[in-house]
């Protein structure tokens, strides 16, 4: 290559940094972009990489509970049936129907009704809260009778071997979803703040886009856990 | 900034002091800095410190094993040594080594961006890398671990030393990494100057690719291991615990999952690396070009199906074994093409012997001796007879320290005055260089015949028949040690006192020489457009390269 070739045209300048669209807020778009819409593309990629993290990360306690489940068969069934199985299907719809408000935010949001993605958000918010009392409940229970992990373990009712490891897993798998339910509400909670300012409207709502699909990941998750542990 | 004059070079012209080293110099401009060139500087400190740290504990376990009985200090203090010499070399140096520092300051320079895509998230990898290093530190002086790097269940859940907090800083250890993999990833999918198309991008950069898409899937898996030992450290729930019905092996695979693949996050940068060197010193562009740049994904994607070749004597069925065996051999078809092709490139090339190509021979000698043992230990019988022997530790040293250090120190010299525009002593280059590969040797083949008799690796003592050979090991980490002294003295010269150089003093058409050395804060005044290959040397312009 000569050198003219490699640096003489040109395409952006040193002054890119100022080219914000109107409408979007100042900051949003770093100098190193040519444009919104290559940096947007660039911060969507960048968050379904991390969801496929997140979705490698709890695959290693699926892998656990796929061995464990063929070890204790008979545990895991007895066990199974001991969750009460109306909370579970209530949380499940407070998840999904979480997912569906969470879509709507970014829709109102995009058409410019700012308190009505609001409300949707605080919806949201509120049904996470629902979920982890109902967890809560559900944990407090199961202190109560002893259906806790291995050495903790005091639980009468399932008796087959094997039983307190469907308990290490029921706790270690729902631990770590609660955690990141919690995560997701943090998140989400910011978002209502800078939602409630006026940050995202039909110009520029990416954040609000991130935000959600890290809430539907944290209810896909559990979508497989529900059966897993609940139903078979 | 440097103006640009309607199409000259934007880089000529004689204001050099305009880089980023001299854009700000208050500690506070490093620190909160979102510069790429600035956070690779501050990874390239922080993993060179903790390669000395990890090879002080190398050389306590060299000298104590000198001796065959108890010498110097006792068992345990042993065990935490040798546990501390892995992970500090693994976590702390090679998994972030050569990406987090060259990778960071070279991919944008040599895409012709102006930074990596997400610069806060850049600089946010840096904190959480040092955050888990002082983590797994306050472990290591609060007692130490002894587990071995591994951390095997159910030892590591039951060990008295501090394995939480080691457990928990190399978890954190893990963001970073992954942090580090998705900014590379994004950076080349959409920061690539116009006209540079997917086989337009520089070798480096494809091999960082590849490392980063490891990073990517396999660190999630590792993290949750690593948290469920955590978990299993403090309330005991026998997860991994076989007296309450968990399954140890379970453990192995998960950490091999990761810790396999994670070889290649150590190797596939340093190839990278050497794909670059050869090509400057030998005037050639790259033999083979897509070969290399898709063995490299090759790697990355037969290394995620190996990871049973490390539990060959845990009651894996023959199939099992077999199939793990002959996948892992497949690694070594993507490595000899890289190797056949780096040759490929040097032949009828106009080679100069520098001391970055010395390294590259030295990594080419390396690669392939490490790298037959591993074809050696792949085949499933032999491994029965040299599993948990010096036979295997030797071979992984040769790939991952051989190999790894050898283009480690390659990038080091060869960007050298890239990074600082400064240039250091040639001859105590060579010297240097000579006496780590000899060293090297004199190291780790007495540690092949050694595991070859049936030394056992990790042991604190040993029948006296292996003392010889030991001792010629030890003296062979001296000599090793003392290139690594001759190297910090010059590098540490030529940083303060060294001689001013040209923008491209190696004359290299490598992409990442288009911009000044040490290169301005936004790298480009004016994005380049790309319209070669990267290192054609076939185009006759005056002075041979870009700007010189």
């Amino acid at each position: 290559m000569s050198s003219a070739a490699a640096a003489a045209p040109s395409v952006g300048g040193a002054t890119s940094h100022s080219h914000t669209p109107p409408g979007v807020p100042e900051g949003i778009l770093g100098h190193h972009f040519a444009s919104l819409e290559a940096q947007n593309h660039a911060v969507r990629m960048g968050m379904w990489l991390f969801l496929a993290t997140e979705i490698l990360l709890f695959a290693g306690l699926f892998t656990g509970y796929a061995v464990y489940r063929m070890e204790f068969t008979e545990a895991f069934e007895q066990a199974s049936r001991t969750l009460d199985l109306s909370l579970g299907t209530l949380n499940t719809f407070l998840l999904i129907t979480s997912s569906f408000t969470v879509a709507l935010s970014i829709h109102y949001a995009r058409s410019d009704k700012k308190w009505t993605a609001v409300a949707m958000l605080v919806a949201t918010i509120l049904m996470g809260f629902g979920f982890l009392g109902i967890k809560a409940i559900e944990y407090q229970h199961k202190f109560h009778i002893g259906a806790l992990p291995g050495p903790y373990y005091s639980f009468s009712e399932v008796t087959a071997d094997g039983a307190p490891m469907y308990f290490t897993v029921y706790f270690l798998t729902t631990g770590l979803h609660a955690l990141h339910v919690i995560i997701g509400m943090t998140v989400l909670s910011i978002l209502t703040v800078k939602t409630a300012m006026g940050r995202f409207s039909s110009k520029y709502y990416l954040g609000l886009e991130l935000g959600g699909l890290y809430w539907h990941l944290v209810d896909l998750v559990w979508i497989f856990l529900f059966p897993l542990l609940y139903l078979i | 900034m440097l103006q640009s004059v309607d199409g000259s070079p934007q880089t000529l012209g004689g204001k050099q002091e305009e880089s980023y080293l001299t854009d700000g110099t208050t500690l506070m401009s490093w620190l909160n800095t979102r510069d790429h060139k600035r956070v690779g500087v501050m990874f390239l400190v922080a993993v060179t410190s903790f390669f000395l740290l990890g090879g002080v504990f190398a050389m306590a376990i060299r000298i104590k094993l000198m001796q065959p009985g108890p010498y110097l200090f006792d068992a345990l203090t042993y065990n935490r040594l040798f546990t501390l010499h892995g992970i500090a070399m693994i976590f702390f140096f090679m998994i972030v080594g050569i990406p987090g520092a060259f990778g960071n300051f070279m991919v944008p320079l040599m895409l012709g961006a102006r930074d990596v895509a997400f610069p806060r998230l850049n600089l946010g990898s840096f904190y959480v890398y040092f955050g888990g290093v002082c983590l797994a530190l306050w472990g290591m002086i609060h007692g130490g671990v002894d587990t071995g790097w591994t951390f095997y269940t159910p030892y590591s859940s039951t060990t008295a030393t501090e394995a939480f907090w080691v457990i928990m800083g190399i978890f954190v250890i893990g963001f970073s990494s992954i942090m580090t993999g998705i900014n590379f990833i994004v950076t080349v999918h959409t920061l690539r100057a116009p006209g540079m198309n997917w086989f337009r991008i520089p070798l480096f950069v494809w091999a960082i690719y590849g490392t980063s898409v490891i990073q990517v899937l396999a660190t999630p898996v590792l993290g949750l291991a690593l948290l469920v030992v955590g978990v299993e450290n403090q309330l005991h729930f026998g997860l991994f615990d076989p007296t309450r019905g968990g399954d140890p092996l379970l453990f192995q695979h998960l950490f091999w999952f990761y810790s396999h693949p994670a070889v290649y996050i150590m190797v596939l940068p340093a190839m990278g690396v050497v794909s670059e060197v050869i090509c400057t010193f030998s005037r050639k562009n790259a033999f083979g070009y897509k070969m290399i740049a898709m063995s490299s994904l090759g790697i990355a994607f037969v290394g995620f199906f190996a990871w049973g070749h490390h539990m060959f004597t845990t009651g894996q069925s023959s199939a099992t074994a077999g199939i793990f065996g002959v996948i892992s051999m497949l690694v070594g078809v993507f490595t000899a093409i890289k190797v056949f092709n780096w040759v490929g490139t040097m032949y009828k090339g106009a080679i100069s012997f520098t001391t970055p190509f010395l390294y590259i021979c030295g990594f080419l000698y390396f690669i392939v001796f490490g790298g037959m043992t591993g074809i050696a230990l792949a085949t499933v019988g032999l491994d029965v007879h040299w599993h948990d022997t010096y036979f295997v530790v030797a071979h992984f040293h040769f790939v991952m320290v051989g190999a790894v250090i050898m283009g480690f120190l390659a990038a080091l010299h060869y960007w050298f005055p890239k990074m600082f525009g400064r240039t250091y002593h040639e001859g105590w280059g060579l010297v240097a260089g000579s006496l780590i590969i000899l060293g090297f040797n004199a190291t780790f083949i007495p540690q092949f015949l050694l595991g070859n008799w049936g030394m056992p690796r990790r042991y604190y003592q040993y029948p006296d028949q292996y003392q010889s050979l030991n001792v010629a090991s030890t003296a062979g980490a001296s000599l090793l040690a003392f290139g690594f002294v001759i190297i910090l003295i010059y590098l540490v010269i030529a940083l303060v006192w060294g001689e001013k150089c040209k923008p491209n003093p190696w004359g290299s058409k490598g992409f990442e020489w288009m911009t000044l050395s040490p290169p301005p804060t936004h790298n480009f005044d004016e994005i380049p457009v790309i319209t070669t290959e990267p290192h054609n040397y076939q185009t006759h312009t005056p002075g041979g390269a870009f700007h010189v």
